[in-house]
């Protein structure tokens, strides 16, 4: 059963990467990039080390997201359409 | 007469080049007539540069790949018993950390009592990372001219986003816990898994959740750029003092008049305690600074 749940997660993991890296939308992007740190903390904690998935999900899922968001801000990415 | 190079690298320095005196290229011409015949429509050039940029980054990718699958699988298997990575050294921190450093969460005895030293310097490079954001991006007045500020002022009155109510109300609820949760983390480092670092970063999450729902106003009324100063330099210079002993016997671990106490107790393994508190405090200050820093350029 939990390799089976392993199994799922890192095939979303893999799909969360490709997905992060053809979505046309940046703010799309940040949010894909953000479920994938999402699911590396599970996985992390899957592997026992509960040390790691924490700081994963504060720093991976949280303020590297909303670093990205700012930059995207700042560069007035957000406004247009996107690319 | 010709002159050194020194002398032109100095020139060309302080702005002062003077014209070339090497004479109009005459066969500037020839060259350019075998380039008239390829394609100069810059659209075409693109779409080649494109095409082979493609290629080339497919091959660039695949070699890699390819390096990183070989790598993989010389590997030994994980876990096994002859692995280079099972030596003494673990079995030194296995059997007897706990009886040596007081910690029962045996990473948090790794990183804080073994490797002190290692996490000190990764204490001053997040330090010495938030310093040079603040060199960069701190607005003062030595370096924003009045239309600046007129404008600032202007987009900060357009934005409506600091005044939602849904957002508002979720974050009153869920700010003290993460608050709570990332100090308990910080607390129980030696206790239970995470430690200064996590705990650090729940807790800086915590503190750009509030000032994005609440403004940045709000968040400066309890955290300003005097407490940041104070509350990093001084959470650095306690961890330095606090293990400045082993660093001054290079770490051949004396004595300590600290005792390390019950392990399992929350008074316990010596300084680790207060270690964990400081990274704490200097991780949770540097994302809130970076956060500050970069949406509005002071605290």
């Amino acid at each position: 059963m939990t390799e089976l749940f392993e199994c799922i997660l890192i095939f979303a993991l893999i799909l969360c990467a490709v997905a992060a890296l053809h979505s046309r939308h940046l703010l799309s992007a940040v949010v894909i990039f953000m479920a994938y740190g999402l699911v590396m903390a599970v996985l992390w904690a899957l592997l026992q080390s509960p040390d790691l998935a924490l700081t994963e999900a504060a720093v991976g899922a949280g303020v590297t997201g909303i670093l990205l968001l700012l930059t995207l801000k700042k560069i007035h990415a957000l406004d247009g359409k996107g690319e | 007469m010709k002159k050194l190079h020194w002398d032109s690298f100095a020139d060309w320095v302080n702005g002062t080049t003077p014209e070339p005196e090497c004479p109009p290229l005459p066969e500037l011409p020839k060259k350019r007539k075998p380039r008239r015949t390829r394609p100069q429509d810059p659209a075409h050039r693109i779409r080649i540069f494109s095409r082979l940029y493609r290629v080339i980054a497919l091959a660039v990718c695949l070699c890699v790949v390819s390096v990183l699958l070989y790598t993989l699988f010389q590997l030994p298997l994980f876990g096994a018993p002859d692995n280079p990575a099972v030596n003494e050294v673990s079995r030194r921190y296995v059997e007897q950390g706990l009886s040596e450093t007081g910690a029962v969460n045996m990473v948090t005895g790794m990183i804080l009592d073994y490797r002190a030293f290692d996490t000190f310097g990764e204490s001053s490079v997040l330090f010495l990372a938030v310093a040079c954001v603040m060199m960069l991006l701190l607005r003062d007045q030595n370096n924003t001219t009045p239309a600046d500020i007129r404008q600032l002022q202007r987009e900060r009155a357009a934005e409506p986003s600091c005044c939602d109510p849904i957002l508002q109300k979720v974050v009153a609820v869920v700010f003290p816990c993460i608050l709570l949760f990332g100090i308990y983390v910080v607390l129980n480092g030696h206790l239970s898994p995470g430690g200064g670092f996590a705990g650090g970063a729940m807790m800086g999450a915590g503190l750009i959740l509030y000032s994005a729902a609440y403004g940045m106003d709000a968040a400066s009324r309890f955290f300003s750029q005097k407490h940041f100063r104070i509350l990093t330099t001084s959470a650095l210079l306690c961890y330095a003092l606090s293990k400045a002993y082993s660093f001054f016997t290079g770490a051949n671990d004396l004595p300590s008049c600290i005792s390390l106490g019950c392990p399992g107790a929350i008074f316990s393994s010596g300084l680790i305690l207060v270690l964990n508190i400081c990274v704490g405090l200097i991780v949770a200050c540097t994302m809130y600074g970076f956060y500050i820093l970069f949406t509005k350029g002071e605290f």
